[in-house]
């Protein structure tokens, strides 16, 4: 399954274009990397790659066809803040589940604790939380992934944990990734090719 | 000579789980710090591992339940309560983590030259927007008007004009774009050059590197290490905590490779050493007690095994 976007462009009400004429290609299992300084609307355009958003101009398509927007989205998108991406008011294992039910192996991989899965999200830390977030995007039918500065916040440590898992599923199923970052180091490292958004 | 000095700080806060029942989270245990004037210094660790904390507890701003214990000083003298809050926002002051901060009701520049002590506020306000490429006519502007860039330059130009001799900047960098950062970190470095005592807290040890002159790696509440930044090098071979040598070995420009395991929570932390179920080197001895900072090749470390 291949991830196209052509002719991008996007604006809110009447005001100047964000960004016109973007194009991407994401083929199975490919990793692109998206820069570009902050207010470019490198955001935007990850919603609207997710579905979140509709774009103004241009299309995004799944193997040639537009994506119904009902069911599981096979585009899936994670936060910058998971904290602002879970329930306050869910325990751990509500908000995990409320797509797909990852197996113990995963819940391993991602070194998610059983006994997080009882705590309420405010008594956990933030890399914590986004290895919730992560796994949950990936259910089954997660063909995309978007990475959406998924790591800025978190220690190194965590950071690496977190990718190293994603990368492992990523092989595995043969899914690709659009990975949204300021920090060139960590895209470097991560890459098959880097597109500029300006 | 030290401006700042922290030492064996504890903070603990009580919470009421069911009923009375009450738990306690020991946030900070025994930390130390010392910052000097004309220095940086960069405070880096993972998210919980007690960095904001500490500079709520120089300020005096943490919540009425969180017990302090340990010792604070202040050019020698002892750092009261009441201290803190004659000193804060005049001779230490903070630059806070959030821009959620500034006072959404006034307009930014009128919140600047509230903070001037000496001279003309106006001009104060003025001058310093202007070294920090604020257009004039971001001064009558409200804080939702800004860019999360701008806004955080409105935040370092407040600290500025107080003229302050401390200055804490708690996560100043995250979400700008690498030109409006390195401009914001050749900030501070200009500070301290100009003799203020800089504390900067982040979890970027790559934008610490490039400005700092030493770096405190925390754990669990605790400091484990306090290196010159000279030792981030190689495959941190200099470095002597094995939590700091694992973190700069996980950053995606060495090795990548992240250590097993999390930090753990602060109302279950381990007996002895706090690194100890994720560390490599850990014996038997490491169980029997937290160990204590002691020095070592230019630095300090808390590791019984360091060499």
């Amino acid at each position: 399954m291949q991830l196209e976007a052509r002719d991008i462009g996007f604006r809110y009400g009447n005001g100047a274009w964000l960004f016109r004429g973007v194009n991407l290609t994401v083929k199975p299992g490919e990793i692109v990397g998206i820069v570009g300084p902050s207010g470019q609307g490198k955001t935007t355009f990850a919603r609207i790659l997710a579905g979140f958003e509709e774009p103004i101009e241009g299309t995004v398509t799944l193997d040639g066809f537009s994506v119904q927007n009902k069911g599981y989205y096979p585009v899936q998108l994670v936060f910058q803040h998971p904290e602002k991406a879970i329930n306050p008011r869910w325990k751990m294992h509500k908000s995990l589940h409320e797509g797909w039910k990852p197996d113990q192996a995963l819940l391993d991989t991602f070194g998610i604790e059983r006994e997080w899965l009882t705590r309420w999200p405010g008594e956990l830390s933030g890399g914590e939380l986004q290895r919730f977030c992560v796994l949950r995007a990936l259910g089954p039918e997660t063909r995309f992934l978007i990475a959406d500065e998924m790591t800025t916040m978190l220690d190194a440590i965590t950071q690496a944990q977190i990718w190293h898992a994603v990368l492992e599923i990523s092989r595995k199923r043969n899914m690709g990734i659009v990975v949204i970052s300021h920090e060139a180091k960590l895209i470097e490292r991560l890459c098959d090719r880097v597109i500029e958004l300006v | 000579m030290p401006i700042l000095e922290v030492k064996n700080l504890s903070v603990a806060f009580t919470q009421y789980t069911t009923g009375f029942k009450q738990k306690s989270h020991q946030v900070i245990s025994d930390l130390n710090v010392t910052l000097e004037a004309g220095k940086i210094l960069a405070v880096v660790g993972a998210s919980g591992s007690g960095k904001s904390l500490l500079a709520h507890a120089i300020l005096g701003v943490l919540p009425t339940n969180a017990k302090v214990s340990g010792s604070m000083t202040y050019v020698g003298e002892e750092l009261t309560h009441a201290r803190k809050i004659a000193l804060r926002g005049k001779e230490i002051a903070l630059v806070p983590q959030s821009v959620n901060y500034l006072d959404p009701l006034m307009k930014v520049g009128k919140q600047v030259r509230t903070s001037v002590r000496t001279g003309d506020p106006k001009e104060a306000q003025k001058n310093v927007f202007e070294r920090y490429h604020l257009k004039p006519e971001v001064e009558g502007m409200y804080p939702f008007e800004l860019s999360g860039g701008m806004a955080r330059r409105t935040l370092l130009s407040t600290a500025i004009v107080s003229g302050a001799k401390v200055i804490i900047a708690d996560e100043p960098t995250p979400g700008l774009d690498p030109t409006v950062m390195k401009e914001a970190l050749g900030n501070f470095r200009e500070l301290a050059d100009s003799g203020c005592a800089v504390m900067l807290i982040t979890h970027d040890i790559d934008s610490a590197l490039s400005i700092a002159d030493e770096i405190a790696v925390f754990y669990a509440g605790t400091t484990v290490e306090i290196a010159p930044v000279t030792d981030f090098t190689g495959k941190g071979e200099a470095l002597r905590h094995p939590y700091s040598k694992a973190l700069w070995r996980a950053l995606p420009q060495n090795d990548f490779i992240p250590i097993k395991g999390s930090q753990p929570h602060s109302s279950a932390l381990p007996p002895g050493c706090l690194f100890e179920p994720r560390c490599p080197w850990a014996t038997s001895d490491c169980r029997k007690g937290r160990p204590e900072m002691r020095e070592l090749r230019d630095g300090t470390v808390r590791c019984i095994h360091a060499t």
